[in-house]
């Protein structure tokens, strides 16, 4: 190696024979520049890391356990052993024996007393409901005490330990990972033999309701570009004093409470409302037809996309403020009609904005909860409400899981159907 | 895992200072309200004990987080019966031993003061609510509706209903207008005829509905004149018409009641306290001071007599309670095992019901 204390060898190292470059020092150029990189990147990461580490903690963590919930429940096998030791011997179509059922009893009597019961009765529920009861009074009966032949003592206590659906359900269930609460999400149900099958006509509403916001929120993108499209326009073109003014109208709904919109469009849209009452008094509605505008799929539309207006008059705003007027009027001068030069030369330049207020527009309105809640009535409701009620009022939160993860799955096959057909490099949010 | 789960359960949760001694995870609103002026404020004079109060949308929710992930904040929480029992039978609360609950002032035995099911392994009720058909007094000046029969009655009584959107109490509601006796409406729901039978009579008046999801919307809808009639809680229907002179009188024929309760999360931190707070706030004269402010009823029979006026009037409260006895006449106690067994069944039917 060079000794750079001798600063004749530091010279002659400038330009070895080999044109290896090093620096002035000796190093080797590329490890010098790598090394002095690393440090800039070291900084940055350092930079970064308190973002990473909320991200981690706050986002991507507490999703990945939600997540994970929707295809493991150890509710069933960690408190019932025994029994899930004993479905996993015997293939299905075994019929219970008396191992089994001294299987049974003996888990039941262990997790009565460990105040477990509850979780196995809730988690068999799910599957066959009626069934927690089931668990839960057996639980208290035999903390009272249970003698063989248990067989015999169980269908004392109750005769539904006789059902074939609560074996199977169990059977299912004594495995901690599971695809049912998937099934479920999609309407669909194991029957006895295992098979996969439709669930009754008058169960079935998630796919429905996946069908439902995903249609309902491609048309409220749709509704917000028609709307949003214009403003964005006269915007971009009007003289910056006036067009500030107009941007605080669009900025100050953007600025208020979520909750007070929604309550506006209740004011303005209930029949005993506002709208209703200027078109009776106009005449243009008797008093006994006021129109039905809002509890309905009406009002969740209505008001969602005004909600959602500024997330694509945004974008849009921004990017025709880049476009150079001259290239219209060049279409012009060179013989195009208005709506040509609009069409060939204008709205080609907005599609990075249109782009970008579609998706935020659409991916909003998928997940959107409390609009369609206060305003939706019977026929607005969207998939997010029905994970609601299952995170807040069942508390079966492995099927909020399931849903939630459908959606997201549904979500990121779309952006990547988007990316395919239009490209994410072409979005611009600003 | 454990350690991060109960980290970003942490970040969710309100902050409580660290010298609590006891948090009280309550409901917030005029609800919350009784429970500081009747029983945290007397109860720090009276023992010197702080209570910290923080607020959830329904506590049961995140008492299910703190205990999963280990990181218990809270040491008494008020929740509904349902949460409760769901809660107490998956061991996620700490048992309550009765006798710690104060006798009442004659002497009775609490087991025997408290009305039934009020006292259960890890529950302590504290009041009874109901849900109750409320009308628009102005808006039928002859014949005034009186049974859940006229609820679904459109002819006699013309206009808009609004009921919760959910299978809870509307199911029962449309079997006893239906002529089915409140004693056997649980029984009857049990069998798939019955829940056919309640839907049948729901489909009489689905167009009429319009569905509430939060308590505040159906007085507010009253007031509006977009519905005559409302099938809500007792207390929103009892704050309009008194707070704010609303027309608005009550149906209790027919009333569907449920309890709330103090629960202690397993592991809380400051159980002792806990429970001082628990006799302190379950004793006769507590539970009547908290049914002054607001007009959920005592459950300890004893606490009936002790009620007084309604906060600040003059007007005695014991009328508008449900736990009176005149209130009671033709009463349905809401059966949790029934609800906590077909919840999720019944919803899911529901809402496909609705939607088609």
């Amino acid at each position: 190696m060079v000794n750079s204390s001798d600063p004749q060898a530091a010279t002659t190292v400038v330009t070895p024979p080999e044109g290896r470059l090093t620096t002035a020092d000796g190093k080797p150029l590329a490890w010098a520049l790598a090394r002095s990189q690393a440090r800039a990147k070291r900084r940055a990461f350092l930079l970064v890391l308190p973002l990473l580490g909320f991200i981690l903690i706050t986002f991507v963590v507490p999703i990945g356990q939600m997540l994970q919930r929707s295809f493991y429940n150890a509710g069933f096998p960690a408190n019932m052993p025994e029994i899930s030791q004993w479905f996993a011997e015997n293939p299905r179509g075994t019929d219970p024996d008396d191992a089994a059922w001294t299987a049974l009893a003996n888990d039941l009597l262990a997790s009565a007393e460990a105040r477990t019961i509850g979780v196995v009765g809730t988690r068999i529920n799910y599957d066959v409901p009626g069934t927690r009861s089931l668990f839960t009074s057996t639980g208290r009966k035999v903390r009272r005490g249970i003698e063989p032949p248990y067989r015999e003592a169980l269908l004392e206590m109750d005769e539904d330990w006789g059902d074939p659906r609560v074996w199977s359900a169990m059977r299912e269930a004594s495995k901690p990972v599971t695809a049912n609460f998937y099934l479920a999400a999609v309407d669909r149900t194991r029957a006895d033999d295992g098979s996969i099958e439709q669930v009754e006509p008058r169960q079935r509403i998630y796919v429905m309701l996946f069908m439902r916001t995903f249609w309902l929120s491609l048309l409220i993108t749709g509704l917000t570009f028609l709307l949003g499209f214009p403003v964005a326009h006269l915007l971009a073109t009007l003289p910056m004093r006036k067009s500030n003014l107009l941007m605080i109208l669009v900025l100050l709904p953007f600025w208020t409470s979520l909750l007070v919109r929604t309550t506006s469009w209740m004011v303005l849209l209930q029949q005993q409302g506002v709208v209703n009452d200027i078109l009776v008094w106009l005449g243009v509605i008797g008093g006994s037809q006021r129109l039905q505008m809002i509890y309905n799929q009406t009002g969740t539309i209505i008001a969602m996309t005004h909600i959602l207006l500024p997330f694509m008059i945004l974008p849009l705003y921004s990017v025709m403020r880049t476009i150079n007027p001259s290239y219209v009027r060049a279409a012009r001068s060179l013989g195009a009609t208005s709506w040509t030069a609009f069409r060939r030369i204008y709205f080609p330049q907005t599609l990075p904005g249109l782009g970008a207020g579609a998706l935020l527009v659409f991916i909003l309105a998928v997940g959107y909860y409390i609009t369609p809640a206060l305003v939706g009535g019977s026929s607005g409701q969207l998939i997010s409400n029905m994970i609601a009620m299952h995170m807040t009022d069942t508390l079966n939160w492995s099927m909020a899981a399931a849903l939630a993860a459908l959606l997201l799955g549904s979500v990121l096959i779309l952006y990547w159907l988007y990316d395919r057909l239009v490209g994410v490099d072409n979005l611009k949010l600003g | 895992m454990k350690r991060t789960l109960a980290l970003t359960t942490a970040f969710g949760l309100v902050a409580m200072p660290a010298f609590a001694d006891v948090n009280l995870l309550s409901w917030g609103g005029a609800y919350g309200n009784s429970h500081v002026e009747a029983y945290a404020k007397p109860f720090e004079a009276e023992s010197g004990i702080k209570v910290n109060i923080a607020d959830a949308d329904n506590p049961a929710t995140p008492i299910k987080a703190m205990v999963e992930a280990g990181n218990v904040t809270s040491d008494i929480a008020s929740v509904e019966y349902a949460d409760a029992v769901r809660l107490c039978d998956e061991g996620l609360l700490e048992l309550i031993d009765e006798s710690v609950l104060a006798p009442a002032d004659d002497g009775t035995e609490a087991a025997d003061d408290f009305i039934e099911g009020a006292i259960t392994d890890c529950f302590v009720g504290t009041d009874v609510y109901s849900m109750i058909i409320a009308y628009d007094d102005s808006k039928f000046p002859d014949a005034k509706p009186a049974t859940p029969a006229d609820f679904f009655d459109l002819e006699k009584f013309p206009g808009k209903r609004t009921m919760r959107k959910g299978a809870k109490f509307n199911l029962e509601l449309a079997l006893m207008a239906d002529g089915v006796p409140a004693a056997e409406v649980y029984d009857l729901l049990e069998t798939p005829e019955g829940v056919d039978q309640a839907f049948a009579k729901l489909d009489e008046i689905k167009s009429s509905v319009i569905w509430w999801e939060a308590g505040a919307q159906p007085p507010q809808l009253l007031a509006d004149g977009e519905v005559t009639m409302a099938y809500a809680f007792n207390g929103r229907i009892f704050d309009a018409a008194q707070g704010e002179g609303k027309p608005f009188n009550i149906i209790w024929d027919g009333q569907i009641y449920e309890m709330e309760g103090w629960v202690i999360p397993k592991g809380a931190p400051n159980k002792e306290e806990a429970l001082e707070f628990v006799t302190f706030s379950t004793a006769s004269a507590q539970q009547a001071r908290a049914a002054e402010f607001i007009s959920y009823g005592p459950p300890r029979r004893s606490a009936a007599a002790l009620v007084g006026n309604i906060e600040g009037t003059e007007e005695p409260m014991g009328p508008h309670l449900p736990t009176t006895e005149e209130n009671m006449s033709n009463a349905l106690g809401s059966n949790l095992d029934f609800w906590v067994d077909h919840d999720a069944e019944l919803n899911e039917r529901f809402n496909s019901w609705l939607a088609n």
